[in-house]
């Protein structure tokens, strides 16, 4: 191998790539956008749920209650029904996602002393949502419920308080979560998506003929071609996570050392599943299709950068193993957030090695074939 | 016109299907999503390993700590004998959840005071960690409950909750309709992008140019069979939702196939934008990204708009993706037709007609 000829295969690629000044700054732009839009406009903190309510009561005792909801950040008044049957109405809209009835008698009932039952819909169309709007309205009301009831009644059963403190993310950002994840995810969608792209160019134009008769051997080609979307990439990881330091403060506890070495290990997988696309797709769209579905959509959704990996059937569990993001994305975090050591990490540093060697030699095998 | 339109698309349609991959991947592609939105997007977590340091070790301590075990949704890890052992297990990812129970846990209950009991949660994932101290806070209220029964004491004021249009509060249910969104979002703007880039690429465009054939035709001839699959890929998955997972039409399909054919002038124009501005394929599919990556992020589709600030709101108003949303799931969950959904049909008629417009007329100039 010629580190000339390597040399020459990677100023031809510089030269394409710095010819076309958007797509590199989309490359190194797009990722700082998603990490500022993770940052500042998406959250998963459900707030403001547009409430309904029916008081036929209309007492001061219903309008605490109304009000004990409301005054939080967790609901918002949209409209005082004059009917249940507007219930209906003003859920099936759209307008309310909750609504609130609360019966005729419910002041009497509670002056008298009897028990009684307030009434709450919720739209289950949106299961994420109405799972939380449950969970507050549940423990508003019972909430409630305890500050009137008096004291010699409910002696025989007292309430259990339990005091909830959140580790290694405080304030349960949701950028914080994401930053790892993000470099995550970046890595593989750049990797996998522009090398097999460089690749399939070469080869839908028919230059990789003039390469493959030229001097120069597959191995020397594939650096070539490679190691500028390798500084690429780290350059974008250098982005994002000098981004989210400075502008969301997302801490490194762990050893940056160790975090950059599984990075790079990680990196090789990705660049050799971008390989092995290039060897199935002969041309850029198909390759465009392929990694979007084989690379992008799993990394985002199936490796835990928003959905628990825990939360999926059993057996899709086990696939994803086999898939090197899922590995580095518990890695990323536990290094960055939780300032786990490779004592904690040994078992999944393992498994990533085992799964870039695997694809790694896979990969250069079939490329070699392909040329 | 119509004989030579006709002939645009037949070759159109060749290519497509002499590149089988490409025909293949527009098939697997909504059915690989499909699935991955079916049954891989939830955040219910089950099976959350738990630390528990029990000083109080009573009667009532082992019971409440017995029920956490009870339910799926908390596993033991380990019981350990002092809340110092918490950080190793937390730090390491062992446990998610450690709960203590101070020893005067059950003699401040016996007294009638408020017994407390510490949690504490590995923030790392804040979905999960969210969902764990929900799952804390139900069991810990379940248990008071069921004491409260046996005593025979009432809350006051009780609550009695019904959920609508979905009542299992399934995901599937939520997400599967939308799937229909993002296939026509992320596959169909970059498909018709690179097409027509490819062409131009391979010179191809200007041997069409000095043809007969009219821009226009040449434009809907390259646009058309997009839309034919994309609007296949609709029925494929409204089929699939209903047979496979159990998801029915609440409302009309026509309208469905009606939205669909509408929002799709905005993705082909979007796409045919895109190739318009751009040389090379890799150029169109990085900027196809550029602009589809944010607008499904804001489209609604994961993340609640209610919840972004007020300015990106706003924002959200120039995202068509968002109406389509909205429509899809109305029609699929709640059943509603355009006596609700009217300006959501009305915003994506006028935003996919002027973007449409605006592709077509920018596309002839770079033609002519």
């Amino acid at each position: 191998m010629s580190a000339r000829r390597v040399w020459a295969v990677m100023e031809k690629e510089i030269l394409y790539l710095l010819r076309d000044p958007r797509s590199l700054g989309v490359t190194l732009l797009l990722p700082v956008v998603l990490l500022i839009l993770f940052g500042y406009a998406i959250n998963f903190d459900v707030k403001n749920i547009r409430l309904a309510v029916y008081d036929p009561d209309r007492t001061p005792t219903s309008r605490d209650l109304v009000r004990a909801l409301t005054n939080t950040h967790y609901f918002r008044l949209v409209r005082m029904l004059e009917s249940t049957r507007e219930a209906d109405e003003v859920l099936a809209a759209g307008r309310a996602q909750a609504v609130l009835i609360i019966p005729a008698r419910f002041s009497a009932d509670l002056a008298a002393g009897r028990p009684t039952d307030v009434q709450t819909i919720i739209n289950g169309a949106d299961s994420l949502t109405a799972n939380v709007a449950l969970g507050y309205l549940e423990a508003m009301i019972q909430e409630w419920s305890r500050r009137r009831e008096p004291r010699a009644r409910g002696a025989s059963v007292t309430p259990i308080e339990p005091k909830v403190r959140i580790w290694f993310n405080e304030d349960l950002s949701s950028v914080k979560f994401i930053t790892p994840g993000l470099v995550v995810v970046i890595l593989m969608m750049l990797a996998a998506l522009l090398t097999s792209q460089t690749i399939v160019r070469e080869r839908e134009q028919g230059t990789m003929e003039g390469l493959v008769v030229s001097p120069i051997t597959a191995r020397e080609i594939m650096l070539g071609k490679l190691l500028p979307y390798v500084a690429i990439a780290l350059a974008d990881v250098a982005l994002v996570a000098l981004a989210g330091r400075l502008l969301f403060h997302v801490p490194l506890r762990g050893s940056p050392a160790l975090l950059l070495a599984l990075l790079l290990l990680y990196l090789l997988a990705a660049l050799g599943i971008g390989l092995l696309i290039s060897a199935v797709a002969r041309s850029q769209q198909v390759t465009y299709l392929i990694a979007l579905i084989a690379t992008l959509l799993p990394t985002i959704l199936l490796t835990g950068f928003i959905f628990p990996v825990s939360s999926m059937p059993r057996v899709l569990q086990a696939v994803v193993q086999l898939h090197p993001a899922t590995h580095f994305m518990v890695i990323a975090r536990a290094i960055s957030l939780r300032g786990a050591g490779l004592a904690d990490l040994w078992p999944r540093a393992l498994a990533l090695a085992g799964l870039s060697a695997a694809i790694l030699s896979l990969a250069t095998a079939k490329f070699r074939k392909t040329l | 016109m119509r004989r030579r339109l006709r002939h645009v698309i037949r070759k159109e349609l060749l290519q497509i299907r002499r590149d089988r991959r490409i025909m293949a991947m527009l098939i697997v592609a909504p059915l690989f999503q499909l699935f991955i939105f079916g049954y891989a997007v939830s955040l219910d977590i089950k099976h959350v390993p738990l630390v528990v340091c029990d000083r109080d070790r009573s009667a009532e301590s082992r019971e409440l700590v017995e029920s956490f075990f009870r339910s799926e949704y908390f596993d033991l890890e380990r019981r350990v004998d002092w809340p110092a052992e918490f950080d190793e297990y937390l730090t390491s990812g062992r446990a998610l959840v450690a709960v203590y129970l101070p020893d005067d846990f059950s003699k401040r209950r016996a007294r009638g005071e408020t017994a407390e009991m510490q949690v504490i949660i590995d923030g790392t994932d804040m979905n999960s960690a969210g969902v764990a101290a929900g799952y804390v806070g139900a069991l810990v209220k379940h248990h008071v409950e069921r004491q409260m029964r046996a005593a025979r004491v009432r809350a006051p004021v009780s609550n009695q909750p019904r959920i609508w249009y979905n009542p299992d509060l399934n995901s599937v249910n939520y997400m599967v309709p939308a799937v229909i969104c993002t296939i026509l979002a992320t596959v169909m703007t970059a498909a018709t992008a690179l097409g027509l880039v490819r062409e131009r690429e391979a010179g191809t465009l200007e041997q069409l140019i000095v043809t007969p054939i009219r821009p226009i035709e040449l434009m809907l001839g390259k646009t058309l069979p997009f839309a034919g699959i994309g609007l296949l890929d609709v029925g494929l998955i409204v089929l699939l939702a209903r047979f496979w997972f159990g998801v029915e039409v609440a409302g009309s399909v026509p309208l469905l196939f009606l939205s669909a054919a509408l929002f799709l002038l905005t993705t082909l124009g979007l796409g045919m934008f895109i190739s318009t501005v751009s040389r090379t394929q890799q150029q169109a599919m990085l900027t196809a990204f550029f602009v589809i990556i944010p607008s499904v992020l804001l489209s609604g589709f994961v993340f609640p708009i209610a919840n972004m600030p007020q300015v990106v709101q706003w924002l959200t108003y120039f995202i068509p993706l968002r109406y389509f949303v909205t429509i899809v799931r109305g029609i699929f969950l709640q059943g509603v037709g355009t006596g609700v959904l009217w300006p959501q049909f009305l915003a994506l008629v006028v935003s996919g007609g002027a973007i449409f417009t605006l592709s077509a007329l920018r596309f002839q100039k770079r033609l002519g």
